[in-house]
């Protein structure tokens, strides 16, 4: 059996009066949406929950170490699921409701990347923190800057330059695990691909074409934070920049 | 929601067992040939013969760039129109034979960053000696740098599979009958979603949690003794 090539079906008209390389980019769109909103949920989140373990409240050490080993131990797409089909119905029946008719499938679809990709931030921004001198706290401390001073203006600033690298994968993590997000209904670009071999058997072409475009986009992540990273060094003191 | 139902879950507990059968072989085929794969890949990346390490740097950086699911799609669709060119004819090969395959090319690209890292932080001198003595390339390999570098990266190629582990739950892209996949298909049929889903994640996160506690015991260990 002979593969029939055709690079020019990505101009062919689909059932709903779109071409096929529009659902591609209207695919990417999507993905990048969700990505970059997951993304700022997960850093927010990542980092007070990184920042509380670090802290010496038991309390709040103990529940930051809960949601990273709850988050971390579940495969996402358990947690998506949890997110999108439990949870409305423990939700008293009215909310419950809304949440599945009203509430656009991408809501719970960003929120769950987002708090998945929380728990390895939080693990990161803790590393960082405590990779830094103990002396360094007590010397603020000794200032007489309050506990949130000292995080605010002498532990987080390098904590984070520290972690930029694999802050760096993690962001580029989040644009592969975005295409999870399909299994409740997103119309991202992996959605899109398999829709659209679905449609049209052309499995090599399009694979071809969506591999790069994933290629692409994790570059450019990478180019991005290569360039904060750059940006932010301070001089003398973290010498590998993102080169 | 009409409580919680535990019947559903024991009524169709053989099921659901089965398939955490599958994720368990699949981890463990995927393990072993992600990691022989890997550190061969890792070699080739190291070798001094440029268009060898080309090649490994390529496969890794590629499969590192795209998402699981792809891959598990796109290898599943493509491998029969790959036979095809050899036996002549299209044959399907079937949605749970086709993931060991995948996540073995897939995971091995992982696995062999990781021993990477391991054989660089082996001392440069030690292989020297090795040659001194008169090893080949293949012996300082496998009697000097390979046995330190796998003992040294042991807790962090366990943590890669515990990652294994929960990924093989996007089989679900090819409706593979894997641990979720026989909780999602019951679901379809009985419509518990609080019972399957709930069940499939408490398991899942006794089994990974347990495991990385081992991990981290035993990184302790190899920390002491290095």
């Amino acid at each position: 059996m002979n593969y029939h090539w055709n690079w020019t079906f990505f101009f062919d008209v689909a059932d709903d009066g779109e071409r096929y390389f529009q659902w591609i980019l209207s695919g990417l769109g999507w993905t990048v949406t969700v990505a970059l909103c997951a993304l700022v949920i997960a850093l927010a989140l990542g980092s007070i929950l990184g920042v509380i373990r670090t802290t010496p409240n038991k309390w709040l050490v103990g529940i930051g170490d809960a949601y990273v080993e709850i988050f971390r131990n579940i495969p996402l797409i358990v947690q998506l699921f949890l997110w999108y089909q439990v949870f409305p119905e423990i939700l008293p029946k009215g909310v419950g409701d809304w949440v599945k008719q009203d509430l656009p499938d991408v809501i719970p679809a960003v929120f769950g990347l987002g708090w998945y990709t929380a728990a390895r931030i939080a693990e990161q921004v803790k590393s960082g923190i405590l990779s830094l001198p103990r002396g360094q706290t007590n010397a603020g401390l000794a200032m007489g800057l309050t506990l949130p001073q000292v995080y605010r203006y002498v532990l987080l600033p390098m904590a984070y330059r520290i972690i930029l690298p694999t802050l760096t994968s993690e962001s580029m993590n989040i644009f592969k695990n975005s295409s999870v997000t399909y299994a409740v209904g997103v119309l991202e670009l992996y959605f899109q691909y398999k829709q659209i071999i679905e449609k049209t058997n052309q499995v090599l072409e399009i694979t071809i074409v969506v591999t790069t475009i994933y290629f692409i986009l994790a570059f450019s992540v990478n180019r991005i934070m290569a360039f904060i990273e750059n940006r932010v060094r301070v001089p003398g003191y973290i010498t590998s920049g993102g080169k | 929601m009409s409580g919680f139902d535990f019947a559903v879950i024991t009524a169709n507990w053989a099921y659901l067992a089965k398939g955490l059968r599958y994720t368990f072989q699949v981890t463990a085929f995927a393990m072993a040939g992600g990691i022989i794969l890997g550190t061969v890949l890792a070699m080739m990346r190291l070798s001094s013969v440029k268009p060898v390490s080309l090649f490994a740097a390529a496969y890794v950086n590629l499969f590192r760039s795209i998402p699981l699911v792809q891959v598990i799609l796109a290898f599943y669709l493509i491998i029969p129109i790959a036979l095809a060119i050899f036996t002549g004819e299209m044959k399907p090969i079937g949605a749970e034979n086709s993931a060991y395959f995948t996540f073995t090319i897939f995971e091995a690209a992982y696995y062999s960053e990781i021993m990477r890292a391991g054989i660089q932080s082996i001392p440069k001198g030690q292989v020297g000696a090795g040659y001194a003595v008169g090893f080949t390339y293949g012996q300082v390999m496998r009697f000097v740098v390979l046995p330190q570098a796998f003992r040294n990266m042991l807790p962090i190629l366990l943590t890669q599979t515990i990652i294994l582990f929960q990924d093989i739950s996007l089989v679900y892209a090819i409706g593979a009958t894997d641990f979720f996949g026989a909780a999602d298909k019951i679901n379809q049929r009985d419509l518990r979603p609080v019972e399957m889903y709930m069940t499939v994640a408490v398991v899942y996160f006794v089994i990974c949690f347990s495991l990385s506690r081992v991990v981290r015991h035993l990184q302790q260990k190899i920390a002491i003794i290095r």
